[in-house]
């Protein structure tokens, strides 16, 4: 299973990497930390030209922890934010996350753009995207625009980036409630592959316990991660009980469109998607009823 | 019996190379020139080849040749196969028409694996894709696809066995049961693949063959498919093998890369990438389903067994339709069955081939015999446990002779099941297990005892093929102690991780009463060794140990010899402690190992007549109770010794998920005198956690198009150290007469009745909902989708 | 095409190696082929097995998943650089030996690896955090009993003093 034969560049900047994207179009193909692309190019699933190495760009490795949300650079290692105290405690999804991706040699070489950008259904961090409404920061030899995540992701394995453009940063937004809760499931075969199913809920309740603000997503179960934030804004402004997350999270294994594989079929993961929902949801509302 | 080394917690030798990361296994192995192979396999499970055209692969820079079948099956000979179908050929690479889905039909020589791949995807191949058939049940059918059309049918093996008067038991027990049990089509999956590397010495007219092997019989295969004489192949013994348990036995890629280095005079290597092995290595395992029915009273006795195994082997047999015959061994398992009826059919379709697998048979027929001992118990609304009580074999009733002739040479297993359950507190678990059933939880205990037959006498090669009389089945040892008084021990065939080198040491050390960390072991080549049907079906303790016993002993006798010559005395006369010997009574009268290896090499004038300058002994010998050759209703002694094992597993389910949790393991384990426990445990450990795999995770899955689905580790899943929980095992002891010091083979350990006791497990956590689970691997879906089910019903 | 060489320069075991290669040599195929650092293992080549893991820049990576060229600049630890200069063991290999928590010897250099990179961040690690280091790295022969003993038994021993 070797590659077959490429051409490297070692994009010194993000400038550089844009403009040999810009030259070489869809004959290129972005390099980082190589946890989905490589063993890809070992089965001779794809065959690019030429790979271009913007693993070694130290700006886009950085992380920025504001007042209101986190900055990653997509070239940050999925290691660098599971280390990061002040990360976890301003989005704690992303660290709740990160526990279920792969193992631990996975995490200190994959990077979080390149997470997003293979986009796999199943994934964690696009699903906290997708829940959290993250912002996605691409860059081109043309200039720059910005994404939400529901418009970045497109399809299975299918992101909106141009082939001339390259994922830059990423904001994922903090909630600014006192009394917030998140939590993170997966239900997978063995402990680190991809999920059969997942999910993601994050509740913010006022000082009575009432719902201010909710979200729930789930993984796995249809062409992109799916967020309901329609369903989860039914939940505020009251006491949320069992009753409202069940009936929550029955909708939203509704709305899913799971497929059949060799691990699971639909029926499975649309049963599952329910069940974790509602998992996510309780213990999310519990994580943020434990805040004073 | 008490021992100075054998028995005692000892490093091993082989340890220290591994961590530093210098061990020698075939990839390391560079020889000048080195030419690397590619394959290019078959993406239809059966087809004709129209064309092979290969003049664009072989236009590439750094390719220097492209072998077809064509070529290659004109000029080797076909493998052989265990049973006697003589239209059912089979070569390394296809010829004329491919069998299934990844079956190899051009191979690439490069002077880079990533020249010879590149080059590998420009061989054109013309298809005609002709009737496939992935199912074995439609494979016995009338109208099914031949997948060798010369043998008939699709049937490569089939035989009733009746042994004691079954029907009459049937007829006149209190009770049935019936039901099917699937076992899914597994393997050992080592982390190594197979590989192989070849080269042919013109001058000397020698093919030196490196390999990760574990093969019986493979310098002699290599040379009769390469049309040579047996000496013209050299099998280099040493080189490190990572994990087999059963499965390299890769005299394909052998053949292959020999006869590429022949014929292009170049040295040759093919390491299998792990889409090769998983599709086109051809080491599937057993693909069987088991129609079961137990006749049996109401006070609990089992009066009889009925059981049909059918075993989908694959489109070629390699070794696999004899996996069906080992099981014989112990037809009835642990327990008092007088009457056994077996029904084995080996059936081909157009699948990856199978091999050896740990066991060779034995794990599926374990689990299948220990559902239906749930089941009865389940019938009668008796304890499991008591019910094995019951039917187990006593102490007392050892040695004991089972109605398909193997004796069973010792065991307690009272005392073993005794010993798992005060390990894991039985009673205490089956309240816990209770009150996570009263807070609305799935739990449940998984109870198996089962036979771990040791020993390797493969009877099972004469009993399915009446034209095979085979009945040696030896090993050996060479022990040789050299003019400075070092000791070295010379095994004879490879090793993958079961410590044979300690073992040799160690049972040396023992005899000769010398420290086993001075003796050195090493590795013969087939061209220099002695005879050895390699480390399979458990055997090597008892095989190896016993011959390095016996080398010693004659080593220990002559050195006894020579001191009796020059005290003038008999060896009665004479005491032996630590390698010097002394005359009984006068202690100053004493010849010290240095002195007596000095004669022994030197002074031939002190030297006993008749006995052999130097001090050196070989030992080679049969496997103990073999020889036989079956009656004619098929009765014969297979294995000559039974370890035993008792597993107690608790497990929880998640109701909504389907996913189970292990939260207890423990194995009561009896294999008579463990030479080294580290290495007894280690591998029973290997053997449980494989298990584990087995019951829950692992698949060769196949579409029904005949495509493999689960082809790379991402979909094959093995488990990792989170799948597997804490492991406990207990020993008991009871020692084999048979053998040198009561030790009993266990390389297969753990395996072949964990699978059993996890699905015993499960299926009591099911039980209070009234369903069961019969299919192997009970994947999270498939749990829940009994639960659902359930749900369903009520 | 004939294929375009890279120049590297990376840090191995100590030592600073330079090379020209490919860029589609991976980095497990460099260390073994050319530099004949032949104990890190290839098991899968697609991400799944730890058998090549090695130490990058002191952080447990699959060298089947990185290029040769990636490693330009950087510090790689096989598991032929975890003995001491003199040849001593290590204090986890020795506790691999004590324990015997290997048997083919295949999987274990990536073991070892994946293992001191816990014991370097948490020298005190639990049985549940011993196996999450070391879940991704597949062993065939031991079923990761004494695997576990082994980790065990170098941090008790590292915490005692290092002997």
């Amino acid at each position: 299973m070797k590659s077959p034969p490429f051409e490297y560049a070692r994009a010194a900047s993000l400038d550089e990497a844009c403009a040999l994207l810009q030259q070489h179009g869809d004959a290129a193909k972005l390099l980082a930390g190589g946890q989905s692309l490589v063993p890809m190019m070992a089965m001779r699933l794809l065959r690019p030209a030429w790979l271009i190495d913007i693993d070694e760009i130290a700006a886009l490795k950085s992380v920025r922890v504001e007042n209101d949300g986190v900055r990653t650079g997509a070239g940050a290692r999925q290691v660098m934010l599971e280390r990061d105290a002040a990360l976890g405690a301003r989005v704690p999804l992303l660290h709740q996350a990160l526990a279920w991706v792969g193992h631990v040699q996975t995490r200190n070489r994959g990077t979080v753009g390149g997470s997003l950008a293979h986009a796999d259904p199943s994934a964690e961090l696009p699903l906290v995207a997708q829940l959290l409404g993250a912002r996605l920061q691409l860059r081109s030899d043309k200039g720059e625009r910005s994404l939400t995540a529901s418009e970045f992701f497109v399809g299975p394995m299918t992101t909106a980036l141009r082939p001339e453009e390259c994922l830059e940063a990423i904001d994922w937004p903090a909630w600014l409630e006192p009394r917030v809760g998140s939590a993170f499931t997966e239900i997978s075969a063995r402990h680190g592959d991809f999920a059969m199913v997942s999910a993601a809920a994050q509740i913010a309740l006022d000082g009575d316990g009432r719902c201010l603000r909710a979200a729930l997503g789930l993984g796995g179960v249809g062409m992109t991660p799916l967020a309901f934030a329609a369903l989860a804004a039914r939940l505020v402004g009251a006491r949320p009980s069992e009753t409202d997350f069940d009936a929550l999270a029955r909708a939203a294994a509704a709305q899913c469109e799971p497929s059949d594989d060799l691990h699971a079929s639909a029926a499975y993961r649309r049963h599952v998607a329910r069940v974790l929902a509602l998992r996510a949801l309780r213990e999310a509302h519990r994580d943020a009823e434990r805040v004073r | 019996m008490s021992f100075r080394y054998i028995g005692r917690k000892a490093r091993t030798k082989e340890d220290p190379r591994f961590v530093t990361g210098r061990g020698r296994f075939v990839a390391d192995i560079a020889l000048p020139g080195m030419k690397h192979v590619a394959l290019v396999a078959s993406p239809y499970p059966s087809a004709r080849i129209v064309s092979i055209d290969t003049a664009a692969a072989r236009a590439q820079p750094g390719v220097h040749y492209v072998l077809t079948g064509e070529e290659f099956c004109a000029n080797t000979d076909p493998l052989l196969i265990g049973v006697d179908a003589p239209e059912v050929k089979r070569w390394a690479l296809a010829l004329g028409v491919v069998r299934y889905a990844g079956e190899w039909v051009a191979a690439v020589v490069a002077d880079s694996r990533a020249l010879a791949e590149d080059a590998a995807e420009l061989v054109e191949v013309e298809y005609a894709p002709l009737p496939y058939v992935v199912d074995p049940e439609a494979a016995l059918a009338a109208d099914a696809p031949l997948v060798h059309p010369a043998h008939g049918s699709n049937v490569l093996y089939h035989r009733r066995f009746v042994w004691g008067e079954v029907e009459a038991a049937f007829a006149a027990a209190e009770h049935q049961v019936a039901f099917r049990a699937v076992w899914a089509r597994n393997a050992t999956v080592p982390i190594e693949t197979f590989g192989v590397a070849a080269h042919w010495d013109a001058g000397t007219q020698l093919l030196d063959v490196w390999a990760s092997i574990q093969m019986p019989k493979y310098p002699d295969q290599t040379a009769r498919a390469l049309r040579l004489p047996g000496n013209a192949v050299r099998v280099h013994f040493d080189v490190d093998v990572g994990g087999s348990y059963g499965v390299k036995r890769g005299i394909k890629h052998t053949a292959l890369v020999g006869y590429l280095a022949k014929r292009l005079a170049m040295p040759v290597r093919l390491i299998e990438d792990r889409l090769e092995n998983m599709r086109g290595g051809d080491m599937h395992g057993p693909d069987r389903f088991f129609d079961m029915q137990v006749a049996f009273d109401t006070d609990g006795t089992i009066r009889a067994l009925k059981i049909r195994a059918v075993d989908d082997v694959g489109a070629y047999a390699g070794r696999s339709p004899l996996q069906l015959g080992k099981p014989v061994t112990a037809i009835c398992g642990p327990y008092r069955i007088p009457a056994v009826e077996y029904q084995p059919t080996s059936v081909m379709t157009h699948k990856t081939p199978q091999e050896a697998v740990r066991g060779f048979g034995q794990s599926p027929t374990n689990f299948a015999i220990e559902r239906a001992i749930d089941r009865v118990a389940r019938h009668l609304g008796m304890d499991r446990i008591e019910l094995r009580r019951r039917n187990l074999i006593r102490a007392d009733e050892f040695p004991y002779t089972i109605p398909s002739g193997s004796t069973y040479d010792s065991g307690d297993y009272h005392a073993v099941l005794d010993k798992a359950l005060a390990a894991i507190d039985y009673p205490a678990l089956l309240r816990a297990r209770d009150a996570a059933r009263d807070a609305g939880r799935l739990a449940g205990i998984g109870i198996a005892t089962c036979l771990e037959p040791s020993g390797g006498n493969s009877a099972f090669e004469v009993l399915f093929n009446t034209k095979n009389e085979t009945t040696t089945w030896m090993d050996s040892c060479l022990v040789r102690v050299d003019l400075s008084g070092a000791i070295t021990g010379v095994m004879n065939t490879s090793s993958s991780g079961q410590g044979h080198e300690t073992l040799v040491a160690t049972v040396v050390g023992e005899v000769l009463e010398r420290d086993p960390a001075t003796i050195r072991v090493v590795h013969a080549d087939s061209l220099t060794a002695l005879p050895s049907n390699s480390p399979v079906g458990s055997r090597m303790a008892i095989m190896l140990g016993g011959a390095a016993a016996g080398a010693a002993r004659k080593i220990k006798a002559a050195l006894l010899a020579i001191a009796a010559h020059n005290f003038e005395c008999a060896a009665e006369d004479l005491e032996y402690a630590d390698g010097d010997v002394r005359l009984k009574g006068a202690p100053e009268k004493k010849l010290s190992w240095a002195q007596l290896v000095t004669i022994a090499h030197r002074n031939i004038h002190k030297m006993p007549p008749g006995l052999e300058p130097g001090l050196q002994a070989k030992f080679v010998w049969e496997v103990p109770t073999g020889g036989g050759l079956p009656t004619p209703e098929g009765r014969i002694q297979i294995y000559p010794c039974y370890a035993f094992e008792a597993h107690l597993v608790y497990v929880e389910i998640d109701r909504d998920t389907g996913k189970p949790a292990i939260r207890r393991y423990v194995c009561g384990h009896d294999c008579g005198v463990m030479i080294n426990p580290d290495i007894v445990h280690g591998m029973t450990y290997g053997g449980i956690a494989h298990g584990i795999g087995a019951a829950l995770y692992e698949k060769f899955a196949y579409s029904a198009e005949g495509q493999l689905l689960a082809g790379s580790f991402m979909d094959y899943l093995i488990p990792g150290a989170q799948e597997v929980p804490a492991l406990k095992i207990v020993d008991h002891c009871t020692p084999s007469p048979l053998t040198t010091f009561g030790q009993k083979g266990s390389g297969e350990a753990g395996y072949l009745g964990a699978p059993a006791a996890i699905a015993n497990a499960v299926n009591d956590a099911l039980d209070p909902l009234g369903v069961a689970l019969e299919r192997l691997p009970m994947s999270h879906p498939a749990i829940w989708e009994r639960i659902a089910a359930a749900e369903k019903k009520s | 095409m004939s294929e375009a060489l890279y120049p590297i320069r990376v840090e191995v075991n100590g030592v600073a190696r330079t090379a020209q290669v490919h860029a589609r040599l991976s980095l497990v195929d460099w260390l073994r082929d050319a530099l004949r650092l032949t104990g890190t293992h290839v098991g899968c080549e697609q991400g799944v097995c730890g058998a090549c893991s090695i130490l990058l820049d002191g952080e447990a990576v699959r060298a089947c998943l990185m290029y040769a060229v990636q490693a330009d600049g950087h510090r790689v630890t096989t598991v032929e650089g975890l003995a001491a200069p003199d040849g001593t063991l290590s204090v986890l290999q020795d506790s691999f030996c004590a324990t015997h928590g290997l048997q083919c010897g295949y999987c274990t250099p990536g073991l070892l690896i994946a293992a001191q990179a816990l014991l370097d961040a948490n020298p005190r690690p639990s049985e549940a955090q011993i196996r999450d280091a070391i879940g991704g790295n597949l062993c065939r022969c031991t079923g990761y009993q004494q695997v576990v003993e082994a980790v065990q038994l170098a941090a008790e021993r590292l915490a005692g003093g290092g002997r």
